[in-house]
């Protein structure tokens, strides 16, 4: 009995694994463009989770995640650019980027522990809006970020002389730029996986969901709310800045336009459409939501032109009305998410702040 | 000693216009517990709907103040139907979801609204007809015109009626109820769906009177104005207390004039190193410092503590 379901469990794994390692080939046979939306979605999962930790287990709700995600492409660009002329390792840039962030992390906690619900929510707001601003404007007097005009010509990660951009021959396949990343995303995505179930299950994890649940009844039973919800912002944090640095590397060109609020709401709106607090259903959210709108993107034209023989609308207009319409679907016939946790699910239909008859 | 005093004014403007989106997002919020995010969207909406009714009107030869009247019945009864709608459609069946399921929702409905928009009325930037005329005052060596005087009075009047309405009639008294506990208001013979539905209508009311008002201050509109205006607002609400009517409108006047002071005055205090264009730090950063002395905003109750 115990046998046949670790062999089905390995089998699954085996499975799962040999479908991580063909996809990026499979993609490859729509187009480049197609493993570079994979990488996308792989790197949202990464940031996902991040949240998760926040919004997920703590229970605080960040509407700014996309600060600390700015902090780290940030850090890597200005490291290793030509904009200052440094072009330090990934062992150095990847580190600071993410102890920066998570810095930035506990300078946004530490003022907002007082803070409950709606009212986290918009202070958070408003330091990913400081954030972005100060991207937007810190070209004079001194150019630090090169203002709108963003940072180009970014390093790619190296490892020694192994570079993740152009292609590459591996034992007679080539590898593409983008396909490399794949790879490392999906390793540094599935490290993410395993520090989350850890944090999980752990003291640590159990404290946040206590927090969660019953703050006040937390902190009755001996919970250090105050640091415990600090680590909680600092581990989120510094997911998104090492994210961020990624994505700086990836892109070769990071500007402030690329980490407005509609990101940190699209983030959000993974973590919660996939079913807030349960790492699978995270995972989900992120992929579904990263692919969704480039589906659409080369769907919604064909279509139009093929029923009516001409555009109709705005295919760009369409593609983002049907993307919000989706998320309004899923929410009112979902409403816990994709795929909830198997608690949660419980708990939907307890809450009742409004008896509506 | 007079940019202080014009920066007033134009803060005192700009604040009357945050104050009444704020309203909007406070009714709602005090009632059902509920960030509207899409209710920038439906002012966005409201300018817009009142540019092509008094355009299309003052073109087919109609006086201008008869066709800008026109405009505004026109895009205040959008607006409410709009809002009627989203409550109806979209919030209704998520009474008893989890907290963070309307809030998508929401987010949602924004965008959908958004892109409708541009489908209606394209991406470009519009002009918004000059529906009265250019006159100017001057008072203590500060300049203010005409539709600044008429944004900022009736504003007062509009919110004024508010208070009224909530506090002085029945369908008030009922929001109140309401807002206090919906199980036991509904004990009480109180109609809850009635209710929530009259709160976004009156809301959306508000915020089609605040998008006329600015697009006749600004006089241009586009389709992805909402946003910022209603962060802003929905930043004023908070400033003063979220669910608190009298908060919402000192949050939002509050907030207009720290806008236009800090606009006016960072360049001389920071010595030239920040220029004007970190106007919108001012907002934020002084909502921090707010809620870190007052965790529930100038005038606010206790929230819950859940995300």
């Amino acid at each position: 009995m115990k046998n046949s379901q670790f062999f089905r469990s390995t089998a699954g794994i085996t499975l799962m694994a040999a479908a991580l390692i063909v996809l990026p080939f499979v993609a490859a046979l729509g187009g480049q463009a197609w493993v570079r939306i994979l990488d996308f979605a792989i790197l949202y999962v990464f940031l996902a989770l991040g949240l998760n930790i926040v919004v997920g287990l703590a229970g605080l709700l960040d509407l700014g995640y996309i600060a600390f995600y700015a902090v780290g492409a940030y850090t890597w660009a200005l490291l290793a650019s030509p904009h200052f002329g440094l072009h330090l390792p990934i062992w150095v840039i990847l580190p600071i980027g993410g102890l920066l962030a998570c810095l930035a992390g506990v300078v946004l906690g530490s003022p907002t522990l007082k803070l409950r619900g709606d009212y986290l929510a918009i202070v958070t707001l408003g330091f990913g809006e400081i954030v972005r601003i100060f991207l937007n404007n810190l070209n004079a007097p001194i150019n630090v970020t090169n203002g709108p005009q963003g940072i180009t010509l970014i390093d790619p990660v190296t490892f020694g002389d192994f570079k993740f951009s152009g292609t590459t021959q591996i034992f007679g396949i080539a590898l593409s730029g983008p396909q490399k990343y794949y790879y490392l995303l999906v390793a540094l995505a599935i490290l993410v996986v395993i520090i989350n179930l850890r944090l999980q299950n752990s003291r640590i994890g159990r404290a946040w969901q206590a927090i969660r649940e019953d703050e006040i009844a937390a902190k009755a039973i001996g919970i250090n709310t105050r640091n415990l919800k600090l680590l909680a912002f600092a581990m989120g944090a510094s997911f998104g800045g090492v994210a961020g640095g990624i994505f700086s590397a990836m892109q070769g060109f990071v500007s402030p336009e690329s980490f407005s609020l509609i990101e940190s709401i699209m983030i959000l709106a993974m973590v919660v459409l996939g079913g807030m607090g349960h790492i699978p259903g995270v995972i989900l959210g992120a992929v579904l939501l990263s692919i969704l709108p480039e589906a659409l993107r080369y769907g919604v034209g064909p279509i139009q032109m093929a029923l009516f023989g001409k555009m109709l609308v705005d295919p760009e207009s369409l593609r983002m009305l049907v993307f919000g319409l989706a998320l309004v679907l899923v929410m009112r016939f979902k409403p816990a998410g994709l795929w909830p946790a198997p608690e949660r699910k419980r708990e939907s239909g307890e809450i009742q702040q409004v008896t509506a008859k | 000693m007079d940019i202080f005093l014009q920066q007033i004014i134009n803060g005192l403007v700009q604040g009357s216009i945050y104050a009444l989106v704020a309203l909007g997002y406070t009714m709602v919020y005090g009632i059902m517990g509920l960030i509207n995010f899409a209710h920038g969207e439906v002012v966005m909406i409201g300018t817009l709907v009142t540019i092509t009714v008094a355009s299309s009107l003052i073109k087919a030869g109609m006086p201008v103040a008869l066709a800008g009247l026109a405009g505004l019945s026109a895009s205040v009864l959008v607006c409410m139907a709009l809002g009627w709608g989203l409550e109806r459609i979209a919030y209704r069946p998520l009474r008893n979801a989890p907290r963070l399921t309307p809030l998508i929702t929401a987010i949602g409905m924004s965008i959908v609204l958004q892109n409708l928009a541009m489908m209606i009325w394209g991406r470009n930037y519009m002009t918004f007809p000059s529906l009265l005329p250019k006159v100017d005052f001057e008072f203590a060596g500060a300049n203010f015109t005409m539709i600044q005087v008429i944004i900022v009075l009736v504003s007062a009047a509009t919110m004024g009626g508010l208070l009224l309405l909530v506090y002085r009639t029945k369908l008030g008294m009922a929001m109140r109820a309401t807002a206090q506990n919906p199980a036991v208001a509904s004990l009480m013979g109180v109609n809850i769906n009635r209710v929530i539905a009259a709160a976004f209508i009156i809301g959306s009311a508000l915020g089609a009177l605040a998008g006329v008002m600015v697009g006749g201050y600004y006089e241009i509109a586009h389709y992805q104005m909402g946003f910022m205006l209603g962060l802003k607002a929905f930043t004023a609400a908070v400033l003063g207390g979220i669910g608190n009517l009298a908060g919402a409108m000192l949050g939002g006047i509050l907030l207009g004039i720290i806008e236009a002071l800090g606009a006016g005055y960072i360049g001389d205090l920071t010595g030239g190193f920040l220029g004007s264009h970190y106007q919108d730090i001012f907002a934020f950063v002084v909502l921090i410092v707010v809620l870190m002395f007052k965790p529930s905003g100038l005038f606010g109750e206790k929230t819950g503590d859940r995300a």
